[in-house]
């Protein structure tokens, strides 16, 4: 592993100015880049520790927002009472993601940042991989493309966003407060990680000197019926095949509002609107879940081996809207 | 890891620039608290050998004594705990956060110490499997559970399960098989012997008042 530098941060001032100065990467939990580092994929000079800042691990749970500091663990969100009550999309999210180990590492911005677990990515320099060495080339797009994108990829990357959690955050209109020399700003949750295109070592529209802050989730007449439902190659503790993040208004039985985003299949958090426009006004049934399915997934653009996702998607999408459906306060 | 190591020319040059980037950061911060950089030298590719002044001073607790200690700055929990403390009861099974092998409790809570950052322990306190219960005394209920269960073939991935086991129960994540097949999942067991784990688990919970 290239040596490193290790500066622990005990406030946010100056932070930017020391990832100005030397690139400085920032390590909170640490179980996506200490990972990477030892493969040798993430080889930062200098790491500067901001896990012991103060006030970046609360939630806070307003009339209309639940605001979820940076450092909150995995663990505490999913486990939070207001959490599970008021979006239990997020809970789930949270829940199903990784291992009870690691949930009580990571942190939830971190989560957000972490980075794709395409193999040819992962195991180094035998393979091109435009994300990791620019220019190389993909291997993914001529070789075992079970687990990668059918929504958002290039001809440079298929790479799938890998993350659960800002699954969840998409589909319910979450930003994010991001800091950096420029000050503070806010981005929307789906809009923070980019399509690859030519550039898929860019993930995020994240400055080299910005940090993630806090997480804002509007929970208003949406969030309590919802659900995060995840197919899986196992039971527990694997990413997903295919993921759904549901949300619903539904009033008398008829869908006022719906907000669905796909997880385990496109290169970035997937908002399906075609699908969300379907339903509005629709009886919400089987039928209608279903179709709904068929609409998020009518422009998947399966590789060789992961065409069976679309009709997995498509179910996955179905039954997330049912279990959601069941959670409304007024059905 | 050896693999991954630099070439000599490459650490030279990475030499030279974090010093002067360290300077930088020592110009340019205001509360970001320099506790220390990490060039090392390796002797070996397979043992890397810190040169003292490269190392962190970290202070934490580990079963309950404290410790003051030198650590190269890329150092796992895990390396610190079976090459310089001598506790070799946590694993390293996968060195990735994926098999479980390595877990061990930090301030409570149980972790994959493979991917904590030795550096990051500075102030807090770790259980390993070996200060579950004193030297002397009788096993912990857990232990004892997984004897009377067989809960183990190979015995590998042992002390990472009872580890996490014992925070399953205090979690209250223990309240019936599905939810101890949930909650253990991040212990993988490559000789098959979850149905024994399952039923040391619920045995032990009530012990233990889970």
């Amino acid at each position: 592993m290239r040596p490193f530098t290790y500066a622990r941060a005990t406030s946010i001032d100056g932070i930017h100015a020391v990832q100005s100065a030397t690139g400085a990467r920032i390590l909170a939990g640490g179980t996506t880049l200490y990972d990477l580092m030892k493969l040798g994929i993430e080889t930062p000079g200098h790491l500067v520790d901001v896990t012991s800042i103060a006030g970046l691990d609360e939630i806070r749970s307003h009339q209309d927002e639940l605001i979820f500091g940076a450092l909150v663990t995995m663990s505490d969100a999913a486990a939070h009472p207001a959490v599970l009550q008021r979006a239990p999309v997020l809970a789930e999210s949270l829940s199903k993601a990784a291992s009870p180990q690691l949930r009580n590492m990571a942190t939830l911005a971190g989560n957000l940042l972490q980075r794709t677990r395409c193999a040819y990515f992962r195991n180094g320099p035998e393979y091109p991989c435009n994300k990791r060495m620019p220019g190389s080339g993909c291997a993914a797009l001529d070789g075992l493309d079970r687990g990668h994108a059918l929504f958002g990829g290039s001809r440079s990357c298929i790479a799938v966003y890998p993350g659960d959690w800002a699954v969840a955050l998409a589909a319910l209109d979450a930003t994010v407060d991001v800091h950096g020399s420029r000050g503070m700003r806010t981005l929307e949750v789906a809009n923070l990680h980019r399509l690859p295109g030519d550039t898929p070592h860019l993930e995020t529209v994240l400055e080299p000197d910005e940090m993630i802050l806090n997480i804002r989730v509007p929970v208003g007449r949406l969030g309590q019926a919802s659900t995060y439902h995840k197919i899986r190659d196992r039971e527990s503790y694997a990413f997903a095949l295919v993921s759904a993040a549901v949300a619903l208004e539904l009033d008398d039985g008829m869908v006022r509002q719906a907000r669905i985003a796909l997880g385990g299949v496109a290169t970035r958090p997937w908002r399906v609107p075609a699908a969300e426009a379907a339903l509005a006004g629709q009886r919400l049934d089987r039928a209608a879940a279903l179709e709904a399915g068929r609409v998020a997934f009518a422009d998947a653009r399966p590789g060789q081996h992961n065409g069976f996702k679309v009709a997995l998607g498509t179910a996955a999408v179905a039954d997330a809207l049912m279990i959601a459906a069941e959670r409304s306060p007024s059905r | 890891m050896s693999e991954h190591d630099p070439s000599p020319h490459d650490r030279s040059h990475d030499l030279s620039i974090n010093r002067r980037d360290v300077m930088l950061v020592g110009v340019a911060m205001t509360g970001v608290t320099l506790v220390g950089f990490g060039e090392t030298t390796a002797a070996t590719p397979s043992a890397p050998v810190a040169r003292p002044e490269m190392n962190l001073t970290i202070h934490f607790q580990v079963n309950g004594r404290p410790i003051e200690m030198s650590v190269d700055p890329r150092a796992s929990l895990l390396d610190v705990l079976r090459e310089q403390l001598d506790l070799t009861g946590a694993k390293k099974g996968c060195d990735h956060g994926q098999c479980g092998a390595c877990t061990v409790h930090v301030d409570g809570r149980r972790v994959a110490s493979c991917l904590t950052l030795a550096a990051k322990m500075e102030g807090r306190a770790a259980l390993t499997i070996e200060g579950l219960t004193p030297a002397d005394g009788p096993l912990h209920p857990m232990q004892q559970a997984f004897i009377d269960h067989d809960a183990l073939q190979c015995g590998y991935c042992t002390p990472g399960q009872i580890m996490a086991a014992v925070a399953c129960v205090q979690e209250g994540h223990a309240s019936s098989e599905a939810e101890i097949r949930e909650y253990m999942s991040g212990n993988i067991c490559r000789c098959g012997a979850y149905v024994g784990i399952v039923a040391a688990i619920r045995d032990a919970a009530v012990t233990m008042g889970g």
